[in-house]
């Protein structure tokens, strides 16, 4: 299955290499199709590749990084 | 007849068919309508809408419909009023309140969006609409599909009060409430707009839906006699709302209904969640998401899907965005009350509490033409104004008691002989 999700990352987190560690960790294909990096602030347009247990696994090891992930449409909940 | 082209990718221009999609395969950009201008431009003119029945549909031609719609056709048209009173409290010259706090049916500004996507979720064969609410779009889902005769889901945080909820329940839609942070719930919804066929009016139905937008700029370009209005100031959860209230103004000039477009747009958020406030301010593309804490729930969205091109519109036009405290939500929608009669949600204390402050920056000018943009009724968030309003006076049932109340009041009336 595919899972299209909104990356956001801290302040702290803007230098960490987590997408790498994500990819050597979890069997899942990682395809940036947008992304804006600032010292401030990273967001990236992620899709993640995988079976739905890995996709799952990789999303929580992002939270457990400090790294915000949301749905591409962002916040629906209106 | 239907003008509606297709859709298009608002960051990379790729077009699509007019189906249930939202987002570009290529690049997750949002998938807006596209219309063919030059054809309607051909038949639509002031006349004819002038002589069709006072709704949002004496628009239709600039809605993304295929034929008449099948929910809601009373819904739009609300008062545009001319707002002495408030005007004279502000110090200013012309001011006006687009009131959509009277909406039919559910008393906001989604009716328009919701039915505009409910009657295209039929027209693509959808049996089934949802939406992750907690408020305003909840109601209105909800009152619609039951309307038409169909099915609803709306779903919600676990932690919502339970008077949020009736006036979703009532329709008999099926609520879902769902535990987890704020930012599972999302998940989840995406996921089940993702994986079940149904018609999430703000998701995979969204470009639809947020079109129904427009008709609260055509309306107020109309009701002022075709005129743009030099100012004008809008709520921001989302930034649907900003962004499509000036695609309506560009689309009207565009079409020759109306000429000169100079207004100015102004966003307006709580400060508690500032968002795009915040990127405006700053001078920034980028939207800081953030955790809202404010009164003004119908605008708590941290990470608003349209805040970037909301920035823009304000950019672009010459507005600026501002934001509002707790207290001074309150204060203004009092104010509305007291000098108008208008009873608005807390989203229209932030509407017109920012309008204030823009006015005293001096970044409104005092005399020209002001519209500022009141989306719900103050019925809804009643709870808001506990503890902040004046107290009832209580007294027995004596005469005499009343006219020791009126004489320590210090008001003297002419009595009856």
């Amino acid at each position: 299955m595919k899972k299209r999700v909104y990356l956001t990352y801290p302040k702290e987190q803007v230098k960490e290499p987590v997408l790498y560690h994500v990819g050597r960790l979890f069997k899942v294909v990682t395809n940036i199709r947008q992304a804006s990096v600032s010292d401030k602030i990273g967001l990236v347009a992620l899709e993640l590749e995988g079976e739905e247990e890995e996709i799952d696994k990789a999303i929580k090891y992002f939270v457990e990084k400090g790294v915000k992930v949301e749905p591409i449409e962002l916040d629906i909940i209106e | 007849m239907s003008f509606m082209k297709g859709l298009k990718c608002r960051e990379c221009g790729k077009e699509y068919p007019k189906e249930a999609l939202h987002v570009c395969e290529l690049c997750f950009g949002p998938l807006e309508v596209n219309y063919e201008y030059e054809k309607i431009k051909e038949v639509l003119t002031r006349q004819t809408i002038e002589k069709r029945p006072p709704n949002m549909w004496r628009y239709k031609e600039l809605l993304p419909l295929e034929s008449d719609p099948s929910v809601g056709a009373q819904v739009g048209f609300t008062p545009l009023i001319r707002a002495h009173n408030l005007g004279n409290a502000l110090g200013v010259r012309e001011l006006y309140i687009k009131n959509d706090a009277v909406n039919y049916p559910t008393l906001s500004f989604k009716d328009r969006v919701v039915s505009v996507a409910i009657s295209r979720a039929r027209e693509l064969g959808f049996k089934i609409i949802a939406c992750a609410s907690t408020g305003n779009l909840a109601n209105s889902v909800a009152a619609n599909s039951a309307a038409c005769g169909m099915e609803s889901y709306v779903f919600i945080p676990h932690d919502l009060e339970q008077t949020k909820i009736m006036g979703t329940l009532i329709y008999g839609a099926t609520v879902v409430s769902i535990k987890g942070t704020y930012d599972e719930v999302n998940r989840l919804c995406s996921e089940i707009a993702g994986k079940y066929g149904w018609a999430f009016v703000n998701i995979n139905i969204r470009p639809y839906y947020a079109e129904g937008s427009k008709t609260f700029g055509y309306e107020m370009i109309e009701q002022l006699g075709w005129r743009f209005p030099r100012h004008v100031v809008v709520p921001m959860a989302g930034g649907s709302l900003i962004t499509k209230i000036w695609k309506s103004f560009n689309e009207l000039q565009k079409i020759g209904l109306a000429k000169n477009l100079d207004s100015r747009i102004y966003g307006a958020q709580a400060a508690g969640c500032a968002p795009i406030v915040n990127a405006v301010k700053e001078g920034s593309e980028l939207i800081r998401p953030v955790r809202p804490n404010t009164i003004a729930k119908s605008l708590a969205i941290g990470n608003p899907a349209d805040g970037y091109y909301s920035a823009k519109v304000m950019r672009d036009s010459g507005g600026w965005g501002e934001c509002v405290t707790d207290d001074e939500i309150i204060s203004a929608m009092k104010l509305l009350a007291e000098t108008e009669g208008i009873f608005a949600e807390t989203a229209g204390g932030v509407t017109l509490g920012v309008t204030k402050k823009l006015i005293e920056q001096g970044r409104i000018p005092k005399d020209e033409s002001i519209v500022v943009s009141i989306t719900g009724n103050g019925l809804k968030t009643q709870e808001a104004l506990y503890g902040k309003l004046n107290q009832v006076t209580v007294i027995n049932a004596r005469l005499a008691e009343f006219d020791d109340l009126v004489r320590a009041n210090g008001k003297e009336y002419a009595l009856k002989s």
